[in-house]
C-alpha cells in the first residue's frame, strides 16, 4: 500500500511517502504558488523512489494550500493531521502545539491520534513564524538561525502582541542598546506566552508534542516548557507531522474501503 | 429536493418593500424594531406594522465607522450603518422605532440614532431573578405603550392587545413546527433555507399572509420528508447554532458548515427557537400587558444575569434534534455572548460529551480560510466529511 501526505504551509511544502512503514520526505519552499510548490514536492518525491502518480493508491493534501493541489484524493485540515502525525512521532501523545508559518494551534486528543478539541490563533500573526520571521528581518538575522541565539540569555520585555508594533519595540531595543540575544530571547517567550495562553484556555496535556516548522526552534521550545511547567516534547520529524498525518490517514481510508 | 415554496420565500424581501409603500400610501404607520425583546402585539394593537430593521449586512459598516469605534460588534455598526446611509427601506418607511438596552455598545448607539428618527428605547432589568424584575418591565411595557399612543395617535384597547396576543401566538406556533422539521434524521431542510425562511418572516408585512407562507413551506417539507427526502447523506453531522443573532448577509459560519459537511439542523439564536418557546397567556383573566411583559421577560438572551436558561434550553434541543456537534458563533466585541460561551462548552461537554466550538468572527470576509480550516476540522472531529 503506498501512500502519499502532501501538507501545503504558508512557507513550506512537505510531502511524505508511505510504503506501508517505510517513510521517506521532502520540504520545499511554497513560494508564491501552492499549487506549483505541491506538484512538485509530490514528482520530486515520486521521481526519488521511480515511482508515478499511477504508483500511490491515495493521496491526501493538508496545509492551507490543500485545495489548490490538483492531484489528491482529498483534503484533511492540518488540525487532523497534525494531530495523527503527533501520535505517530510520540506515541501517547495527547496535547499538540503546531506552529507553523501564518498560525498557531493547539490540539487535544484522545491519547490514540484523534481529535478531541483545538483551538487556532485568530487572525493575527502574534504567535507564529511569521511572527518570528518579521522579527529576525528586524534584527538582520535568518529566521532560521534564531533558536540558536537565544541560549542562557535573560529575556528582554516586549511587550507587544501585534507583529507591527512588537518589531517597532525590537527596533528600539536595539537602539537602547540592549544585547541581541536577549531580545531573541524576549522574542521567543512572547511567542510562548502567547500559544502557552491559548494552550492553558484549552485543557492540560501530559504529553505535549510540539509540530510545526516552529518546533525547530530551541529557544521557542525551551520557553514554552518554562511557561507550562511541563516537558515540550520535539522529534527530528516534528516539522513532518501534518504530511505524516495525512499520508497515515489515506492509510486509514485505504484499509476502510477493503474492508 | 428543495421545497418550491423557497423560492416565494426569497422574494418576499422585494415584496415586503412593495407592501410597505402600499401601506404608506394608505397612511398606515410602520414601527421598525431592532430585537426580540421589542414587544410586536403593542405594535399591532396599535393598528401599526411591525418590521425588522436591517443590520445583518457588511455593507454599511464602513459608513458606520466614521462615527463609531472600529472595535464595536459589526450588528451595532451595520444597524447604525443601514440607518444613516438611508439604505434599510424598513428603517426608511418606519414612523417610530423602538430599541432595547440589551447592551451597552446598542443603548449609546441608540442616544446618536435617535437623530434621524422618532426612537423609544425600552430599559432591560439586568436579569429576571430578581423580585422586582417583571415589576419593572411591566412599567417599560406601559411607558412604551404611551409612547406608541402619542407617537402615532391612537389609543391601544385592550380587545386589540388580546386579537394581537392570538395572531402572534399563532405566528410562534407556525415557526416553531418548521423549526421542529429538522428534528428529522437527516433534515429536509438546510440549515441555509431554514436561515432564510426566518430571517425573511422577520420583514414580513402582513402576518396572516406570512404565516400562511410559513404553513405551506412547512406542509411542504413535511412531504418531502415523507418520502425520505434530504439535502444531506445519512450520518451527516447535526449542528446546533446558538449564540448571536444571524440574518442573511452573516450568514457566512452556516454556509461554511454545510459546505464543509455539516448540516445546521437547529437554531438556539435570538432569530431561532430562543424567541419561541414560550407563547404570550392567552388567559381573558388576565391584564394582557402584564402577559406580554411576562413572556417576553422569559427570553433567554446573554444581556441577562444570570442566564442559566439559555443553557436549559440548549440542553433540551441537543437531545430534541440529535445534536453531534455544538458552534457558539459570537460576533467580535460581544462581550456578552463572548464571555457567556464559557460556561455554554462546559455545559454541552459535561453533559453530552460532544464536541463545541466557539467561532468569534465579524460580518467580513477577511478570515474566510481561517474560518473554513477551523470549521473543516470541527466537521472531522465529528466524523465528518
Amino acid at each position: 500500500m503506498l501512500t502519499v501526505g502532501i501538507d501545503v504551509g504558508s512557507i513550506m511544502t512537505k510531502a511524505v511517502l508511505l510504503n506501508g512503514t517505510e517513510l521517506k520526505s521532502l520540504a520545499i519552499p511554497t513560494g508564491c504558488s501552492p499549487r506549483d510548490s505541491g506538484t512538485k514536492s509530490f514528482e520530486e518525491l515520486l521521481n526519488a523512489s521511480g515511482l508515478t502518480r499511477e504508483d500511490i493508491d491515495y493521496v491526501i493534501g493538508t496545509g492551507y494550500g490543500r485545495i489548490s493541489v490538483p492531484f489528491i484524493d482529498k483534503a484533511v485540515t492540518e488540525i487532523t493531521c497534525h494531530a495523527r502525525g503527533a501520535h505517530y512521532l510520540v506515541d501517547g501523545t495527547d496535547m499538540v502545539i503546531d506552529i507553523g508559518g501564518q498560525d498557531s494551534k493547539v490540539i487535544l486528543t484522545d491519547g490514540k491520534g484523534n481529535v478531541t478539541n483545538f483551538a487556532m490563533n485568530d487572525k493575527c500573526a502574534a504567535g507564529t513564524g511569521r511572527f518570528l520571521q518579521v522579527m529576525a528581518a528586524a534584527l538582520g538575522s535568518d529566521v532560521s538561525k534564531l533558536g540558536d541565539l537565544s541560549h542562557g540569555a535573560e529575556p528582554a520585555q516586549i511587550s507587544s502582541m501585534c507583529t507591527v508594533f512588537a518589531e517597532s519595540e525590537v527596533i528600539s531595543l536595539l537602539a537602547q542598546g540592549v544585547a541581541k540575544k536577549s531580545i531573541v530571547a524576549g522574542i521567543h517567550k512572547s511567542v510562548a506566552n502567547r500559544v502557552a495562553a491559548m494552550a492553558e484556555r484549552l485543557g492540560k496535556g501530559s504529553r505535549i508534542t510540539f509540530t510545526g516548522g516552529v518546533s525547530k526552534n530551541d529557544g521557542v521550545k525551551e520557553y514554552l516548557a518554562r511557561e507550562m511547567g511541563r516537558e515540550i516534547i520535539v522529534v527530528p520529524q516534528s516539522h513532518l507531522a501534518g504530511a505524516i498525518g495525512a499520508a497515515l490517514l489515506a492509510q486509514d481510508r485505504l484499509r476502510a474501503k477493503k474492508s | 429536493m428543495r421545497p418550491g415554496s423557497m423560492r416565494i420565500v426569497e422574494d418576499l424581501r422585494d415584496q415586503n418593500i412593495l407592501a410597505l409603500e402600499h401601506a404608506k400610501k394608505e397612511n398606515k404607520k410602520i414601527v421598525g424594531m431592532y430585537c426580540a425583546y421589542g414587544p410586536q402585539e403593542l405594535v399591532l394593537a396599535a393598528g401599526a406594522l411591525p418590521v425588522s430593521l436591517c443590520g445583518t449586512r457588511h455593507e454599511p459598516i464602513a459608513a458606520a465607522e466614521k462615527v463609531l469605534p472600529r472595535n464595536l460588534c459589526p450588528l451595532i455598526k451595520s444597524s447604525f450603518g443601514f440607518a444613516i446611509t438611508d439604505t434599510c427601506p424598513f428603517f426608511h418607511f418606519s414612523d417610530f422605532i423602538i430599541a432595547e438596552t440589551t447592551c451597552d455598545g446598542k443603548k449609546k448607539m441608540f442616544e446618536l440614532l435617535r437623530r434621524y428618527k422618532p426612537l423609544h428605547v425600552m430599559h432591560l432589568p439586568q436579569g429576571t431573578d430578581r423580585p422586582g424584575a417583571l415589576k419593572w418591565w411591566m412599567e417599560e411595557m406601559n411607558i412604551l405603550k404611551n409612547k406608541l399612543e402619542e407617537n402615532l395617535g391612537v389609543e391601544i384597547s385592550v380587545e386589540n392587545l388580546r386579537a394581537a396576543i392570538k395572531l402572534l401566538n399563532r405566528e410562534r406556533a407556525a415557526m416553531k413546527r418548521l423549526h421542529a422539521m429538522n428534528r428529522i434524521d437527516p433534515a429536509p431542510l438546510s440549515g441555509l433555507d431554514m436561515i432564510t425562511a426566518i430571517w425573511m418572516k422577520g420583514f414580513n408585512v402582513d402576518k396572516e399572509d406570512g404565516i400562511s407562507l410559513i404553513n405551506q413551506l412547512t406542509d411542504e417539507i413535511e412531504d418531502i420528508a415523507g418520502k425520505g427526502f434530504s439535502p444531506f447523506a445519512a450520518g451527516t453531522p447535526r449542528i446546533l447554532l446558538t449564540g448571536c443573532p444571524v440574518g442573511i448577509g452573516s450568514e457566512k459560519v452556516i454556509r461554511l458548515l454545510e459546505e464543509c459537511g455539516g448540516s445546521v439542523v437547529c437554531f438556539e439564536s435570538c432569530s431561532g427557537i430562543k424567541t419561541l418557546e414560550y407563547l404570550v397567556d392567552e388567559d381573558e383573566s388576565r391584564d394582557p400587558m402584564e402577559a406580554i411583559a411576562e413572556r417576553y421577560l422569559k427570553i433567554p438572551c446573554s444581556c441577562m444575569s444570570p442566564n442559566s436558561e439559555r443553557l436549559d434550553l440548549i440542553e433540551r434541543l441537543i437531545g430534541e434534534y440529535s445534536v453531534d456537534g455544538v458552534v457558539d458563533l459570537s460576533w467580535q466585541a460581544c462581550h456578552t455572548y463572548i464571555i457567556e460561551g464559557e460556561l455554554v462548552r462546559e455545559r454541552v461537554r459535561e453533559r453530552f460529551g460532544i464536541p463545541c466550538i466557539q467561532l468569534e468572527t465579524d460580518y467580513s470576509n477577511s478570515d474566510l480560510e481561517q474560518l473554513k480550516t477551523r470549521i473543516s476540522a470541527f466537521i472531522e472531529m465529528l466524523g465528518g466529511s
